[in-house]
């Protein structure tokens, strides 16, 4: 079927549009972040900047406990992604490879649990933690981020156990492996992609959350950077060149996981594994 | 945040039959207790870091907490006040009325959008098609409080591009307008914001499951007459159905509960017009310190959240049916 010039054009158009409207964004914050202030505030936008400096990285960086909030949010994240994986791992290897009564109820169980409406629930937290004396500490802020990505990674886990064909753990236990062996000599290193995957999305949860963060802990030393980010704009004014150096680093992590991530997730899982 | 689309990448989806269901196995060695302890962790966490909040949250609802007896560490019960006072207060109806048109209003943009720009997906060469790909995934992957921030300055009322632009297009009074001032202009650039980081998720996976549709249909289709328009209708369309209806409520779901953007953006402000109920409940209970009523409200809130999330589940247990 061959179609007129018209009809090959304007997909390509639409396109091209579509590029630069979703692209404009992400690049104006970098090319800003880039600018010498004098051609951020220009009467006419610098559309490209020739002089890139790194002067409002370093008014960024240089900005009181900046690097506290990055120790924070890396510490908080970190922990939150391990704590959820070593959690979930049991638990997706239960609901992938075992029958069990009640099996499809812990299913729905976690997947109304990933719905959970966190947004909402920041008061009750408050009032937890408080009543534990925990304000302005790190603790509550890791066990709250675990369970937050906890269902995600659990129904995700399940997939990609799932995905793991059965033979080769019945081999390895054909071959005297007991069930735990054969989960850590086979499973686990066929595993490795999807944890991968997962704790990325994971990472990426724990390091956005900003609503219990901002309740929570009100004292700089326990804040992290989402918080920070907000708040910049009332300490620098309209330093807009800080403000999206400051965006930009925050950014930066997340843009380089997802790209990674995107495809390798699921891509080259069992490849040849029960060939040989 | 994804949809759990971990379906091969071959193959429709709905032609998965019960039969590659596994036979049933002899008792496994472990013991029939094995499964439960191994999902012990999580259930304990989920109990006591989900399950624990949200009570409290109920009780919370049924109780007189200001600034003062919060200081004072004492719970004074007040029945049902909260959720009177809450429920017979216009604010609480306004609000939800707003949170209602907002989420629909954001919805349908992203659903329309997002769908017409995955099926444009399709219909692209490849490399043009990647090159929209890796804009749909960086706009996809800006983390929600950088993507704000970088909103106000694209909507800055000095030196922000947006007004540069307008200006320049003979929009003169927009050349110094300050898009917080309004209640509109305020919802406006959230929506804009909401829409464009929403798009890549519905646009890609529904690239990806046109992907699946079978070229047989297709052939049978043209076979019988069919022309672009009514391949679309009979086969395109009633493929992707199932997946559409699943995303729609995934997207209810989550702009419902947009508190970042709205409140990063403005404050919920100029005046309060933009808070949604999310926003409302932290205003009310954290900011103006009425915990319990902030309570109430954050339960009647949870409680619409539920019966979408109820629903949305029905949906996608439907479909995977088999998978379970």
């Amino acid at each position: 079927m061959k179609r007129s010039l018209f009809g090959r054009l304007w997909p390509n158009v639409t396109a091209v549009v579509l590029f630069i409207g979703f692209v404009f964004p992400v690049y104006w914050m970098f090319a800003t972040a880039f600018k010498p202030t004098g051609d951020i505030i220009s009467e006419d936008p610098v559309w490209f900047p020739t002089d890139a400096t790194f002067e409002h990285f370093k008014t960024a960086t240089d900005a009181d406990n900046f690097w506290t909030f990055v120790t924070n949010s890396l510490v908080v994240t970190v922990l939150a992604v391990v704590f959820s994986l070593l959690i979930a791992l049991a638990g997706a290897f239960a609901l992938a490879r075992m029958r069990f009564k009640g099996r499809r109820g812990f299913i729905v169980g976690f997947m109304m649990a990933q719905m959970a409406p966190w947004e909402v629930m920041v008061i009750a937290i408050y009032m937890i933690v408080r009543d534990a004396s925990m304000l302005n500490s790190l603790v509550p802020l890791t066990l709250f981020y675990t369970m937050m990505i906890l269902p995600f990674t659990i129904l995700t886990l399940r997939g990609f156990v799932a995905a793991v064909p059965r033979e080769l753990e019945e081999s390895a236990m054909v071959d005297g492996c007991t069930r735990g062996q054969a989960f850590r000599k086979v499973i686990f290193p066929l595993l490795a992609p999807g944890l991968m995957a997962t704790s990325m999305f994971g990472f990426i949860t724990a390091w956005n959350e900003l609503p219990l963060v901002l309740v929570v802990n009100k004292e700089a030393e326990a804040q992290t950077l989402p918080l920070w980010l907000t708040s910049f704009q009332s300490v620098f004014g309209n330093d807009w060149g800080a403000t999206m150096a400051a965006s930009s680093l925050f950014a930066i992590p997340i843009l380089i996981l997802f790209v990674f991530l995107q495809r390798k997730a699921v891509s080259g899982l069992t490849a040849g594994a029960v060939k040989g | 945040m994804t949809v759990q689309t971990e379906r091969p990448p071959s193959g429709p989806v709905d032609v998965h039959k019960p039969d590659d269901r596994e036979p049933r196995r002899p008792p496994q060695r472990g013991g029939a207790l094995a499964p439960y302890l191994l999902l012990l962790p999580a259930c304990v966490a989920t109990v006591l870091l989900l399950g624990w909040p949200l009570l409290k949250d109920v009780l919370l609802s049924f109780q007189n907490l200001n600034m003062a007896q919060l200081i004072q560490h004492v719970t004074e019960w007040n029945g049902i006040d909260n959720y009177k006072e809450t429920l017979t207060g216009g604010d609480f109806w306004r609000v939800t009325l707003r949170s209602i048109l907002f989420t629909a209003v954001n919805v349908v943009l992203i659903m329309i959008f997002g769908a017409l720009i995955g099926l444009l997906l399709a219909r692209l060469g490849k490399r043009m098609r990647v090159t929209l790909m890796i804009g749909l995934v960086l706009a996809w992957a800006m983390p929600v409080v950088a993507a704000t921030t970088v909103y106000q300055w694209l909507f800055a009322q000095r030196f922000g591009v947006v007004n540069w632009v307008l200006d320049k297009l003979g929009w003169h009074s927009m050349a110094d307008y300050s898009w917080t001032s309004s209640q509109m202009s305020t919802f406006f650039v959230v929506t804009v914001l909401i829409v464009w980081m929403s798009i890549p998720f519905v646009a890609l996976n529904l690239y990806a499951a046109t992907t699946t549709i079978p070229d047989e249909l297709y052939e049978a289709a043209a076979l019988d007459g069919a022309g672009a328009w009514r391949s679309f209708t009979t086969v395109t369309f009633p493929f992707l159905r199932p997946f559409l209806y699943a995303t729609t409520f995934l997207e209810i779901i989550w702009v419902f509960k947009a508190f970042v953007q709205v409140y990063a953006f403005n404050g919920g402000g100029p005046d309060r017009l933009t808070e949604i109920l999310p926003v409302y409940a932290y205003i009310e209970g954290v900011g103006n310190q009425h915990y319990g009523r902030g309570a109430a409200i954050a339960v009647l809130t949870i409680l619409i959240l539920l019966a979408l999330t109820a629903y949305y589940l029905r949906i996608v247990l439907k479909q995977e049916e088999d998978e379970l």
